[in-house]
């Protein structure tokens, strides 16, 4: 049952016009245009590599999250989902799963690419892929819910990230921070607080995300 | 499938947003029945389907479904035993009707025999073309071969008949009639005659 | 706080109470401020010391209204009141009101010792934050229109916003040092002599009845709307 959802959730972001790749494309883009925005010097780049892939991983993983329940809140499918032997809070789970599944990973593997083009050195790609591998799973979480309260919002879109952004400045702080730490050959707690922030939120985040679904089929 | 008895609505009251919809409702169907909801627009008939499904938490008043299990009253248990047919069909415009109906069966935990279902709601040919080429009748067909598929004994259907041309009629009241003739009970709120011998509770707009 | 769980008597009773709520208010504001000009200039900051008694009072009662906001959300999750509904929703747009003034009176307090309005200082970027999670509990109230389901929702988001404001002042703490900003909004303020002491507690309690003020007010207001509304609405049908 929890597989049928999962199977299904990944399939419907990877398929033609999906999800999945779009956050991708996304992620890439933004990353391009910023050296164009601020010129070609290496070690500028260097420098705000971190802050610029975490912020643009944040914003392409927002992307496509608010859909997440939207989408089946409009079609119907969520009531049937609802009545499904599943709780609500193990759709959130399985939805919040499904969905890192299709980006945060996919962002994950990409950024040492992107980090290695703005001239990180190959620790501090290694924390940067490691950083991201640990916050975006909050990210997926935390954003759940943002997407769990807006679905019924027309413009949940526009909504959605006003909402999450500001709960998610401790991943973007912690992740950034980490690399810029391993730059400055400083050694940190940063990940280790990521990780702190990541457990806590994908733990919480499945009961406030249901609360929210409930709440809104009542509707 | 288990088999249920009856389903006993007990000074049902449903409030939304100051309006009351309907107040002390009480009812009674029992398995092999089907009762059709009729009213105006607005008279509540949709709220109704959602709290006797458990979806929409009633203001006051109980609903029990009945078995030789004893009465179950809690919301999330019932829904456990209910197929749902709402306004909208579930159709995933990227998904096919087959993988609609795969993705429904695996969820309800049912084995299901996918393709007599899609042939019995005359789907069989468009199997395996996306829906979002479906035709609005061709997605309410599929939203009835889903509830066969749920293999659940309520059926709660909101305007079954909508969209549907003759032969999907004639098919969905097949469909209704093979549900009750197995003592299941299909509740459905309709505009129109149903065609099928029915009991009818008619909800009055609210004052 | 159950006293006035009912919207009818916390009519009377506020009635009764708010006029003297105001002349309180008046008073303690109106001596903090007074008291606060008339402290001498710090040997360090000179005249602009007196940008405190704005400042920290402004921040302090940021601060309060947001866990005034989640107090009253919890309140409105669990016994699902419909005073406490109005009551945190309309405690979100003074608490925003107040984070801005605390922002505001921040960075020209921070001007002459920074020679910048804006440093990226820890405390005050903690503060944008908070002014940001509160404008988002704002449009999802507005966004939704179903009344109950919109208490429903901001309510989550308000406890939501309660648990991570600390993560997220501590996170923000650790970039500051990470980034070595300097601070002259140091734990607790700025070491504070006694001369300033009197005047800022006056002023910090003028703040905080101040909110409180506003706060009846607009829940009154608020609650008479509703009664408009449903005798229209009854009218109607």
């Amino acid at each position: 049952m929890i597989g049928a959802l999962l199977f299904r959730d990944i399939r419907l972001a990877t398929r033609a016009g999906g999800s999945a790749a779009l956050a991708l494309a996304f992620f890439a883009a933004v990353a391009t245009l910023v050296p164009l925005g601020v010129g070609v010097d290496l070690k500028l780049l260097m420098r705000v590599a971190a802050g610029v892939l975490w912020v643009a991983a944040v914003l392409a993983a927002l992307l496509s999250l608010d859909r997440l329940f939207q989408a089946d809140f409009e079609d119907g499918s969520l009531d049937v989902i609802a009545l499904s032997p599943l709780s609500l809070e193990t759709v959130a789970a399985v939805k919040i799963a499904a969905h890192w599944l299709t980006t945060g990973l996919p962002l994950t593997l990409l950024s040492p690419l992107l980090g290695v083009m703005f001239g990180l050195p190959p620790e501090a790609v290694g924390v940067l892929t490691l950083s991201l591998a640990t916050g975006t799973p909050a990210v997926s979480a935390m954003g759940a819910i943002g997407a769990a309260l807006t679905m019924s919002i027309r413009r949940g879109g526009l909504i959605l990230p006003l909402l999450v952004l500001p709960l998610l400045a401790p991943a973007v702080i912690f992740g950034a921070g980490a690399v810029q730490a391993a730059l400055d050959g400083l050694s940190s707690g940063a990940l280790l607080f990521l990780a702190a922030f990541a457990v806590v939120a994908t733990l919480l985040s499945p009961f406030a995300a249901g609360a929210a679904v409930r709440l809104n089929l009542a509707g | 499938m288990t088999t249920v008895q009856y389903l006993d609505i007990q000074k049902l009251t449903c409030i939304r947003g100051q309006r009351v919809l309907f107040r002390d409702l009480s009812f009674r169907v029992d398995g092999g029945q089907v009762l059709s909801l009729e009213g105006p627009n607005g008279a509540g008939k949709t709220s109704l389907l959602r709290v006797l499904a458990g979806l929409l938490p009633a203001a006051g008043g109980t609903v029990a479904l009945v078995s030789g299990r004893g009465a179950e009253t809690d919301a999330d248990e019932r829904g456990r035993r209910v197929a749902w047919l709402g306004h909208n069909d579930a159709a995933k415009p990227q998904l096919t009707p087959r993988e609609v109906l795969m993705f429904f069966a695996r969820l309800y935990g049912t084995r299901a025999d996918i393709d007599a279902v899609l042939a019995s709601v005359g789907l069989a040919k468009i199997a395996n073309l996306a829906c979002g080429y479906l035709s609005a009748g061709q997605k309410k067909r599929l939203a009835l071969a889903r509830l066969k598929v749920a293999e659940r004994p309520v059926w709660l259907l909101d305007e079954p008949l909508s969209s549907l041309d003759a032969d999907g009629r004639k098919r969905a009241l097949d469909l209704v009639n093979g549900h009750v003739m197995f003592g299941g009970i299909v509740i459905a709120a309709t505009h129109e005659p149903l065609g099928v011998a029915s009991e009818r509770l008619t909800l009055g707009a609210a004052a | 706080m159950f006293a006035f769980a009912n919207p009818k008597r916390f009519m009377d009773a506020s009635s009764a109470f708010l006029p003297w709520l105001v002349a309180v208010t008046v008073l303690s504001l109106g001596a903090g401020v007074v008291l606060g000009f008339l402290t001498p200039p710090d040997y360090q900051q000179g005249e602009t010391v007196k940008l405190m008694f704005l400042h920290v009072p402004a921040a302090w009662t940021a601060m309060m209204a947001y866990g005034l906001l989640a107090l009253t959300s919890l309140f409105s999750l669990v016994w699902r009141h419909p005073l406490s509904d109005v009551a945190a929703k309309t405690a979100a747009p003074l608490g925003a009101v107040f984070t801005v003034l605390g922002l505001i009176t921040g960075s020209l307090w921070g001007r002459p010792m920074w020679g910048a309005y804006w440093v990226w200082d820890a405390r005050l970027t903690s503060f944008l934050l908070l002014l940001f999670i509160y404008l988002g509990y704002i449009a999802l109230w507005n966004a939704i229109e179903d009344e109950v389901r919109a208490a429903r929702a901001a309510a989550i988001l308000a406890l939501l916003g309660a648990v991570n404001l600390p993560v997220i002042e501590f996170s923000v703490d650790w970039w500051n040092t990470l980034h070595q900003g300097e601070s002259i909004f140091r734990a607790g303020g700025p070491r504070i002599s006694a001369v300033f002491l009197w005047p800022l507690a006056l002023s910090g309690i003028g703040y905080t009845l101040l909110f409180f003020t506003l706060w009846t007010v607009r829940i009154r207001t608020e609650i008479l709307e509703r009664r408009a509304r449903s005798i229209l609405l009854s009218g109607a049908a």
